[in-house]
């Protein structure tokens, strides 16, 4: 058996687009190219990447629902496309930000419907939906319907859902979108717990949190416009990212200094500035740590103050502005090619 | 396997769409459902050849059309339960893409989800034709009845329906928009050229080989021979057939239709692959 839970070569992913008129040609979109990924059993795998980047499109490939336009992916040693049947009985899938479900039954028969699906014995099936209801805090929702649920408590039965079926490889959608700050702390030692539990257990999950990724995951890959762009441990893409150390300084107001006054300084090697209200905020990239001294001084000259002195680590936001030349936010507000 | 597979993904199927069409929890509704709307559409139907044959509830025509109209509302459950399922998973419960990627035989899922709707379509047919019996004058008499061709011929045709249901749905999953109403209106066309309500000799001749080419056709005939034997007899359409005769076209018409379906299915399955149809929701 190969070690291996996920293995793509050169998957890629065109979306045929049909104009709003007849006459109009058909615009094609690619939405994944010369994706080539490999994820180990075991592993907690992150996708990261803003929106458009991909993401669902690669776990659509992954998990039979969608047809690869080029390359082949493989999922627990089959091949995706060409042997669904194989594939389909060790994974599952949830996606976040979606309330599914049917409304009409309670949390416990939505739960043993599906693991009926996948020949769960009903005994075994109940212990674990009571066990898993447990482990994500909601056990005394069981025999609600799914309906007088909130949002964020039928996004966890969804979770649960997903686990339930003990799945070799599981894949995650954004399981956290739309939670709140205790929910989603829940559902992540609900996935680590699920995954120390049993070590041949993968789990591939896609996000757009970045602390979600660094935090959670073993290995990260990041991806924007269908592409993989870095794929690594969260320490060692911020490790190769830069040797630099980052200063974040708030100030009093500025009187006239400049980011290229900064720069001009030896041994400064990037420098932006934000106005706030009580002054600025300046965040420097530095060669040596003793380049601070430098600015301090130009400070001094200039009457600033320092109020606030930050050595900043650097974060996987840091990595992607570095692979994409700007923040996941800014690529998010620039528009998905349509 | 394969059988276990199948036949887990069929009870399964079989009880979610019970579960969710008897909504017990909302009699209100389920009897509006299974009582006030067919009697309804009967009412509807019986004034109407009131009006038309002023009154003439005696003739052989009457038990003939109500009949006709009890059992076509297996058409409405049962085919278009089938395709329905596909639009209720995507676009209200958002749980098509799941039973997708389960290991489940989805066909035989979605034919779980019509069966339901034939307990649920039964006591509608029921109350529709005790209605008939006992206040209108249509004369069953049960001495009479035919069972073994009556239960023959409705297992047959409840299948048969089921799987049209599943070429629509293969249809259905590949359509974005109006996917309701393809059943809607293949219920409704259906209606017009089975000789539900009125024998097939009334359409013009060049429309009348649509109706001898379905077999819900047969299966209507073979029905209301089976409970009222003689009365259906007087009508000209396929009076020079016996009931075996009858019987075999329409077996071997489903066969033909079943086979079709399930091709078709598996087509329109591999065009919402390829092209990401299978979560696919509308928005209105
Ligand atoms: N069925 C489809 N037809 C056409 N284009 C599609 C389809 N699904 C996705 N796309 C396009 O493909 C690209 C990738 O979409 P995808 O949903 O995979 O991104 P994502 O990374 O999951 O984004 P998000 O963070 O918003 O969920 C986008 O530009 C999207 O508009
Ligand atoms: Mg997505």
């Amino acid at each position: 058996m190969s070690t291996l839970a996920i293995e793509t070569k050169d998957l890629g992913r065109i979306y045929k687009l049909r104009g709003n008129k007849k006459k109009e040609a058909r615009k094609e979109l690619i939405a994944l190219q010369d994706v080539n990924l490999t994820v180990k059993k075991g592993e907690l795998f992150g996708l990261l990447g803003p929106n458009g980047a991909g993401k669902t499109t690669l776990i659509k490939i992954l998990t039979t629902l969608l047809s690869p336009t080029s390359g082949w992916a493989k999922v627990a040693g089959a091949d995706v496309d060409r042997e669904p049947d194989l594939v389909r009985p060790r994974i599952n899938m949830v996606s976040g930000g979606e309330s599914s479900g049917y409304g009409l039954l309670t949390v416990r028969e939505n739960l043993w419907m599906f693991s009926q699906f996948y020949g769960v014995p009903s005994k075994e099936a109940n212990e674990r939906i009571e066990a898993l209801l447990e482990m994500i805090g909601m056990k005394d929702r069981m025999h609600t319907k799914s309906s007088d649920l909130s949002t964020g408590l039928r996004q966890k039965m969804n979770i649960v859902r997903g686990f339930l079926t003990e799945p070799e490889v599981l894949f995650l959608d954004e399981p956290t979108l739309g939670l709140d700050v205790g929910a989603m702390r829940d559902v992540r030692k609900f996935v680590l717990e699920w995954l120390r539990a049993d070590k041949e257990r993968t789990l591939l999950l896609t996000t757009h949190y970045m602390m979600e990724a660094d935090e959670l995951c073993d290995r990260v890959a990041i991806i924007n416009k269908g592409r993989v762009l870095a794929c690594d441990t969260p320490t060692a893409l911020k490790q190769k990212l830069q040797k630099d150390v980052l200063f974040e300084i708030h100030t009093s107001p500025l009187n006239g200094l400049t980011p290229q006054m900064l720069v001009d300084q030896p041994e400064v090697t990037k420098a932006a500035i934000t106005e706030t209200e009580t002054g600025a905020k300046l965040s420097l990239s530095l060669v040596e740590e003793s380049a601070l001294a430098r600015v301090i001084n130009l400070f001094t000259q200039k009457d600033i103050k320092v109020m606030n002195l930050n050595k900043r680590e650097p974060t996987l936001e840091d990595v992607f502005v570095d692979l994409v030349g700007r923040s996941m936010a800014e690529e998010e507000d620039s528009g998905q090619p349509e | 396997m394969q059988t276990s597979t199948s036949w887990r993904s069929f009870r399964t199927a079989a009880w979610l769409g019970w579960v969710i069409e008897s909504n017990w929890t909302d009699p209100f509704l389920f009897a509006v459902y299974s009582i006030v709307k067919p009697l309804s559409g009967a009412a509807i139907l019986v004034i109407m050849y009131g009006v038309i044959t002023e009154g003439n509830f005696d003739s052989a025509l009457f038990p003939y059309i109500y009949l006709g109209n009890a059992f076509y509302i297996y058409v409405g459950a049962v085919m278009t339960g089938v395709s329905w399922a596909v639009v209720d998973d995507r676009e209200l419960y958002k749980t098509l893409k799941y039973m997708y990627i389960a290991p489940i035989n989805i066909p035989i899922y979605l034919l779980g989800r019509g069966g339901a709707r034939f307990i649920v379509g039964s006591i509608a047919v029921l109350i529709t034709i005790l209605t008939g019996v006992f206040f209108l004058n249509v004369n069953i008499n049960l001495a009479e009845v035919n069972w073994g061709l009556f239960f023959v011929s409705l297992t047959i045709g409840v299948i048969m329906l089921a799987l049209i249901g599943l070429m629509l749905a293969g249809w259905t999953l590949i359509t974005a928009r109006h996917e309701g109403f393809i059943g809607e209106a293949v219920a409704a066309a259906l209606y017009i050229f089975s000789g539900a309500v009125f024998p097939l000799d009334v359409l013009p001749e060049w429309l009348r080989p649509v109706g001898y080419f379905m077999p819900t056709t047969y299966w209507l005939e073979l029905l209301r021979r089976s409970l009222v034997g003689d009365v259906a007899q007087a009508f000209p359409t396929l009076s020079q057939f016996s009931n075996l005769e009858i019987l075999g076209v329409m077996i071997g018409l489903s066969i033909l239709f079943g086979l079709v379906s399930v091709w078709v299915f598996k087509i329109c399955d591999n065009i919402a692959r390829e092209n990401g149809m299978i979560d696919r929701t509308t928005n209105y």
